[in-house]
């Protein structure tokens, strides 16, 4: 095995090492199945973070948007409208307010 | 998971060079002491920095975490200085939609081929392991590493520069299975799908396209191992489509569906996600409107230090061995040079051994005996085709490209 892995380490001149001696054994393909983690803390803030919570929390966890740099309010307005148009977040239009308020207030630039 | 065995050589040089250097004290050294801390700070100009490491996903070991749903978990600078190759529990992950199967049958899956082609083909795994099989060494590089660093700050993953890896990958060529299917002349792009899925069923579904003769350049391939294992769920088991020195957008996890197309694909993730100003370097005025947007395609030449972070104190009046990984880009990395004059002057660092023209290449400089004091060390890469990194760093809307020279500021004390 030692030996196969030193020689393939030698041929990388060629670009891709065509199916020879040289090339490793596949491994085992084998089924798999995990947990991923649920991912689901609330934004803080109470009641200021229901909207937020109840539109967003679908798609994403919170901790994205908690690492965001500060951004003016337009910047944060433009992302919630890019997740409605472009990304189709079923986002009920009259808490985008509520939205954009919460975001400019935690991570707005003023 | 097991090394190849020239790394563990250069590890054991590794570790004789950091023995001679012992003085080197605040050198942030690769150790499992670092993985005990719950949090890292990324050294952005502005906050929030903190990250927790997390230990709670699958296949993985300790990973920032930058989001937990769907998944993007950031590689250590700390792992690139074990080895050329990045293991598959630190292989950085990227998701775009929540969706993602968690049980993969590898009886079951069926790698579709359709679209216009002269036979729709369904194959299973054990149809790709027959047919001839190819092994590369390449970077697989998100688009938006290194985002936090963009300035203006732009929105985004804040990734520091951990969203990238090396890893020798196994599979087939992707020319092999679409000449197996017969293409059909008129054939313009082909397009790549995996099993994620948005959680919306309006959203649109994670797509991305390759031109018909990129596609059947006997480079791209399908792969099914990395580092000489099956892949990590999170990283595209059992296939990930690989698009060598292209960016990781277009190397689709768990590739379910391929389809040839007779027309150019318009579909969102090609003609408006991951698109970049037609500018050198990708480099706009932040500001700028009007500008010709294109899909982003051909990475550019990198390089990092992986035993010196930003702030880091040295002794003074010893010499001290600097080391890193840099990558070509789209080629080889033709030379690496460091500075320690704010760029007047460079000097060429030692390559490590040369993994082919799409992997991580490790190079060393043994620095002079430093005086007392604050020192600036700069490290470049030039790649064969005679890219080099700017000093000035690049900028767009998208956090796309950068690849600006990288500075260390280090204390001889």
């Amino acid at each position: 095995m030692r030996h196969v892995i030193i020689a393939l380490g030698t041929s990388f001149a060629a670009l891709l090492t065509p199916a020879s001696a040289q090339v490793q054994p596949a491994p085992p393909i084998t089924s798999t199945s995990v947990e991923l983690p649920p991912g689901d803390a609330l934004f803080p803030g109470g009641s200021s973070a229901d909207a937020i919570n109840n539109n967003c929390l679908a798609c994403h966890s919170a901790d994205m948007v908690l690492n965001q740099p500060v951004l003016s309010r337009s910047a944060w307005d433009s992302e919630v409208h890019k997740m409605i148009k472009a990304y189709r977040a079923p986002i009920d239009e009259g808490d985008v307010p509520a939205i954009v308020d919460y975001l400019a207030s935690i991570k707005g630039t003023n | 998971m097991p090394l190849h065995r020239n790394d563990q050589h250069v590890q054991a040089l590794s570790r004789r060079a950091v023995l001679k250097t012992i003085g080197l004290a605040g050198l942030a050294l690769a150790g499992s002491s670092a993985w005990a801390d719950q949090s890292m700070r990324l050294p952005f100009a502005s906050g929030p920095q903190e990250r927790p490491i997390t230990h709670d996903f699958p296949q993985k070991g300790p990973m920032i975490l930058q989001r937990t749903r769907p998944p993007l978990l950031e590689t250590p600078m700390e792992v690139f200085d074990r080895g050329v190759f990045t293991p598959n529990d630190q292989f950085y992950v990227r998701w775009h939609w929540a969706v993602i199967p968690t049980s993969v049958d590898a009886d079951a899956f069926r790698l579709a081929v359709r679209g216009h082609v002269n036979q729709v083909l369904s194959l299973s795994i054990g149809d790709l392991l027959k047919m001839p099989r190819v092994e590369l060494a390449a970077v697989n590089q998100c688009s938006g590493n290194s985002r936090g660093f963009f300035s203006p700050r732009v929105p985004g993953a804040q990734w520091a520069h951990g969203a990238m890896g090396n890893a020798l990958w196994a599979g087939v060529r992707l020319k092999d299975v679409l000449d197996r299917a017969g293409i059909k002349s008129g054939a313009i792009q082909v397009r790549f799908s995996g099993l994620d899925e948005p959680v919306v069923p309006e959203a649109p579904d994670f797509r991305k396209s390759l031109d018909i003769d990129h596609a059947r350049d006997g480079e791209v391939m399908i792969a099914f191992a990395m580092n000489g294992e099956q892949m990590p769920l999170l990283n595209g088991f059992p296939l990930r489509l690989i698009v060598p020195g292209w960016y990781s957008t277009y190397w689709v996890k768990m590739l379910s569906d391929i389809e040839v197309l007779d027309r150019a694909d318009d579909n969102y993730w090609m003609a408006t996600a991951y698109t970049i100003p037609d500018t050198p370097h990708a480099n706009i005025t932040p500001g700028q409107t009007g500008v010709k947007m294109i899909p982003i395609s051909r990475m550019v030449p990198r390089s990092f230090f992986t035993n010196v972070t930003e702030g880091a104190s040295l002794p003074a009046g010893a010499s001290a061995a600097i080391r890193g990984i840099a990558f070509g880009g789209d080629t080889s990395v033709a030379k690496v040079e460091l500075s320690m004059d704010d760029g007047q002057t460079w000097q060429p660092a030692t390559l490590g051994e040369d993994h082919g023209k799409y992997s991580f290449r490790r190079w060393q400089v043994t620095i002079p005996q430093l005086a007392k004091g604050h020192h600036s060390l700069m490290i470049r890469c030039t790649s064969l085709s005679g890219d080099v990194q700017p000093a000035t760093p690049n900028w767009n809307n998208s956090g796309f490209m950068l690849n600006a020279v990288e500075t260390a500021h280090v204390t001889a004390a």
